[in-house]
């Protein structure tokens, strides 16, 4: 018999709903799931308290009287744990459960055992001092658990607050898609809200609206409650009427045709472009030297993306490009410098710097390019450290000032026209914004060339690549080259903007927070690589830049490693995935799925169409 | 058929060959004109040749260069332990444990904490042995735990992933352990209390310090304990055959998982150990104590030949050896001037040299099934 479905042409998702069964009784719960999940939340709660974040981000408020950022650390864990525990796993032919009184009991039990570590941590900082090992075990934080009563006040509040927000997180599963997505965009508008206060009230000043920052934010920072109530009541309301709206315009640009679709496509980067242009006009100092910073990533993320991304080779001393660039800049044009100091003009050492890097690309990825992907990561990564070595070494300190660095370096003067040096940010905003539309105008080009082709290739299946005809060593090698140009072009911006370089400013950690952006972003996409450097450099702040959110200076670190583990886990393909990594990466399920809907690929992959399995 | 000197396995030869086939030469030339000067400068100092890029060379004597070995095996040693734990990982599940280092930090960490809370009571002067056996338990307990903490929630849900994804994941949760030292423990360096006179001075007799005998003896009582673990228990025959083919071990009857669980717990027992005896060889540890000994002894598992455990060890003490001695014998005579700085730098010259001229290590390597074809 064959079978009667339709093919679908849909791919992921696309399998029937089955009908929702009724809610499940209040009590009968997956308890071992329950009190597992409730633990691992405890343990992140006594964790972070210890780590200082709450103490440390006290001072930042979130909305005016009632939530600092320290303690909205502490109740994301229980709210996580809470909207977590009601999670169904979908099964094919098992009942779904229509969410209820048994999500928000369930959610509450939990938050209770992840607020419970708290109440723990509470009792044992009253009864033992562990300050030698714990840095952070300190009556501060004892206070600041117990609100500053006494300690079984605290042990009973940190349960309560659990369940009640472990509550509000089932309550959250049991809305409907459309409420929980306004609900949901609610609270990230005013979240965003506050975290842009720097920014906002940078604008704000620039363009003559202090009034409206006075009216939105407390006098010592935070959102006013009112106008926290007000941003939320209008995000929601724009939540609900304009749902939907921005997907259907996206699929309405993707549905156009050919020269249609690359005038919509224009006008969007043309728009873009002008707002990046207008906007550094009115800001002050801090917005544009945050701006700046972001694009110097952007920048060097687009250049790490033509390697890990399109070429899938792990480079982790991409630091190396990095310092190359700015040092030979350096070395270029300032007059400081202890051997050669030929003093060019920034232009014409770019171009120098340029050559060099792409030889130090080669003379470094010849030797790596055969090597397995997981001993040419760490390889590259030594190549990364012996070249910061070097350029700390006394050996070479005649050439590159070692420890002392080189200092004094001149801004970057365009033509003779323009000097843009680090005490204009502005100005080496606009530099680095031409440098990124180079970039981006680069790697989009090579994305769909021969050479881009080639690379996706090799990512996918180096031996079939190889039999495809593809020289994949030289290919691989020149992705190598582009990326370490690429990233000279920021080493070079860096060195004028910071009018010094030092081995310090190249440490193996810039390498690391280059591959966090790439792959939050989405390995091989060029917008997602934009949006993970503006998200992460802009909000938390690259290895030595501040972000929009200072206080975190000591935590990012920390916070990357675990964004990093939990983008791996949860969503390797980054946040903005590029359409073919993603399929690369979800083959697999989409293999199940096509099985399921009853279509079996063939190995020729002609999908025949084969009995459903009933 | 005629055979011309042409390329071997019929592969055209490229640039890139031709340029590897190059540093291939150059690095053996630059070993073997650096060893030759120093020899010959130790013969007879005075010769034009030992001085013909370093004019201040001054050679070694006799003593100094028995320290720098001996220093060199001890740390070599080190390495060793460390570098088992990267080798049965990689043999059993493919892939690189990139945060192995850290498990060892967190054992030295562990050390520090414990010693000196035992030094706060007083047991640390009146029995060290006993204190020492002590924290080596409790190291050995804490890194344990950490590693198969490790292996569940971030390595087993991305078994059967693209390579890659997984060693993106270690290099996060190696970020992540040690930016979670320096926000509890604070980022500054902690010193482990003073340890005995007969640990920190050298022996009267053989004149080896204490300290140095003892990470030796540790060294090999636990590699000969693994070795007899792994050869000839149950368990060890179980690891063996998930190393080999892990779906036909399963078909045998074999927990695949535990074994998994077992091998990174094994290995993060040893790190625990080293951890241990970092704390008696350096008595300072700091958040980052962990990066430059993992990627030794990372190097070493792969000189060693990866997936093999007496390679591990081997592959240890040349890495120790050669970082030790490495600098004055090769770099100095070729006129680099603050060799002992290169130190770092040397280690991973070792291991792209060792890469590009031997990538199957001194002993071959062993590798699960799916990377052999």
């Amino acid at each position: 018999m064959t079978a009667t479905l339709p093919p679908e042409t849909g791919a992921v998702g696309g399998r029937a709903e089955m009908p929702l069964a009724p809610s499940r009784p209040v009590l009968a719960h997956d308890w071992r799931r329950l009190v597992r999940m409730g633990a691992v939340g405890a343990f992140a709660q006594i964790f972070i308290a210890l780590s200082n974040m709450p103490v440390r981000l006290d001072e930042r408020v979130v909305v005016k009287p009632v939530l600092s950022l320290g303690y909205l650390t502490l109740l994301m864990v229980p709210f996580a744990a809470g909207y977590r525990v009601g999670h169904q796993i979908k099964r094919e032919g098992m009942p779904q459960y229509a969410a209820g009184a048994h999500e928000v009991a369930g959610g509450a039990a939990c938050g209770a055992l992840a607020g419970g570590g708290l109440s723990l941590l509470a009792v044992l900082l009253a009864n033992f001092d562990l300050r030698e090992p714990l840095v952070n075990w300190s009556p501060m934080l004892a206070e600041l658990l117990a609100f500053g009563r006494a300690t079984w006040f605290a042990v009973v509040v940190w349960l309560l607050i659990g369940a009640a927000i472990g509550a509000a997180g089932g309550i959250l599963r049991t809305l409907g898609p459309r409420t929980r997505r306004a609900v949901v965009t609610m609270v990230l508008a005013v979240a965003g809200a506050a975290v842009m206060e720097p920014l906002v009230v940078d604008l704000a000043e620039g363009m003559r609206l202090e009034g409206l920052t006075d009216r939105l934010y407390a006098r010592r920072g935070g959102v006013n409650w009112t106008s926290a109530l007000g941003i939320a009541a209008a995000s929601g309301v724009l939540a609900v009427l304009g749902r939907g709206r921005i997907r259907q315009a996206r699929d309405h640009i993707a549905s156009l045709e050919g020269a249609k679709r690359n005038r919509a496509n224009f006008g969007l980067i043309v728009l873009t472009g002008a707002a990046l242009i207008i906007l550094p006009l009115f800001a002050g100092k801090l917005t544009n030297e945050l701006l700046a910073n972001v694009g110097l990533f952007v920048l060097l993320a687009l250049g790490l993306n033509v390697v890990v991304g399109l070429a899938g080779i792990l480079d982790l001393g991409y630091v190396a490009f990095f310092a190359v660039g700015s040092y030979s800049a350096a070395v270029l044009t300032a007059a400081t410098s202890p051997r050669i100091n030929p003093e060019m003009p920034w232009l014409v050492a770019l171009i120098v710097v340029v050559v060099i890097t792409g030889l130090v690309g080669l003379f470094i990825g010849a030797p790596v390019i055969r090597m397995r992907g997981d001993y040419l990561a760490i390889v590259t990564l030594g190549f990364g450290e012996i070249i910061r070595l070097l350029f700390l070494s006394d050996w070479l300190s005649g050439w590159f000032g070692g420890a002392q660095g080189i200092t004094k370096i001149p801004g970057a003067g365009i033509f003779g026209l323009t000097s843009v040096a680090g005490t204009d940010p502005r100005r080496v905003f606009y530099l680095v914004l031409a440098f990124c539309a180079i970039a981006i105008y680069v790697s989009w080009r090579l994305e769909r060339s021969r050479l881009g082709r080639a690379w996706m290739a090799v990512r996918e299946d180096e031996t079939v690549a190889e039999a495809m005809g593809i020289n994949t060593v030289n290919v691989k090698l020149l992705a190598f080259v582009v990326g370490a140009i690429l990233g000279s072009f920021s080493g070079a911006i860096f060195s004028a903007k910071v009018g010094s370089v030092f081995p310090n400013s190249f440490l193996i950690l810039v390498s690391i927070v280059i591959l966090v952006v790439v792959i939050f972003g989405g390995m091989g996409s060029i917008v997602g690589v934009i949006a993970g450097s503006a998200v992460l450099i802009g909000v938390l702040g690259g290895p030595k830049q501040p972000g929009l959110l200072a206080e975190f200076s000591e935590f990012k670190l920390l916070i990357y490693g675990a964004l990093l583990i939990w983008m791996m886990l949860a969503r390797p393909e980054g946040l903005i995935p590029s359409v073919r990594r993603s399929r690369e990466l979800h083959q697999e399920e989409m293999a199940q799925d096509a099985w399921l809907r009853g279509q079996v690929e063939d190995d020729d992959g002609s999908g025949t169409q084969a009995a459903p399995l009933t | 058929m005629i055979r011309t000197g042409g390329p071997r396995r019929g592969a055209p030869r490229t640039g890139v060959d031709r340029f590897l086939t190059f540093m291939r030469v150059a690095i053996l030339t630059l070993v073997a004109v650096g060893i030759l000067a120093f020899v010959w400068q130790e013969i007879d100092t005075d010769n034009p040749f030992a001085r013909w890029a370093n004019p201040d060379a001054t050679g070694l004597t006799g003593a100094q260069f028995r320290g720098l070995i001996i220093s060199g095996v001890a740390q070599g040693c080190m390495y060793g332990l460390i570098a088992l734990g990267y080798s049965m990982v990689y043999g059993v599940l493919g892939f690189i444990n990139f945060a192995h280092g850290e498990v060892f930090m967190v054992g030295a960490m562990t050390g520090m904490i414990t010693s000196n809370k035992l030094a706060d009571a007083g047991l640390w002067e009146s029995n060290f042995i006993g204190s020492l056996i002590f924290i080596v338990i409790v190291s050995m307990i804490v890194c344990t735990l950490v590693a198969v903490i490790m292996e569940r929630v971030a390595y087993r849900p991305l078994r059967g992933s693209p390579r890659l994804i997984p060693l993106i994941t270690s290099i996060g949760v190696s970020f992540f352990i040690q930016n979670a030292s320096i926000v509890l423990l604070g980022p500054a360096a902690k010193a482990y209390p003073d340890v005995p006179d007969w640990v920190k001075d050298k022996h009267t007799f053989i004149q080896i310090e204490g300290s140095r005998i003892l990470v030796v003896v540790v060294a090999a009582v636990s590699m000969g304990v693994l070795w007899y673990l792994v050869e000839h228990t149950r368990g060890g025959k179980a690891m063996r055959a998930v190393a080999e083919d892990a779906e036909i071990a399963a078909l045998m009857g074999i927990n695949v998982n535990r074994t998994i669980v077992k091998v990174f717990a094994v290995g993060g027992a040893m790190a625990g150990l080293a951890g241990i005896l970092w704390g008696i060889l350096f008595r300072s540890v700091i958040h980052t104590t962990g990066f430059l000994p993992g990627i030794k002894a990372f190097s070493a598992a792969v000189v060693g030949g990866i997936g093999h455990l007496g390679g591990a060890m081997a592959g240890g003490l040349s890495i120790g050896v050669a970082e030790s001695v490495g600098p004055l014998l090769i770099l100095e005579p070729l006129g680099v001037s603050g060799v002992s700085q290169l130190r770092d730098a040397v280690a991973f010259a070792v291991l792209i040299g060792v890469l590009l001229l031997r990538p199957a290590g001194i002993f071959g390597e062993r590798l699960p099934a799916e990377d052999r074809a």
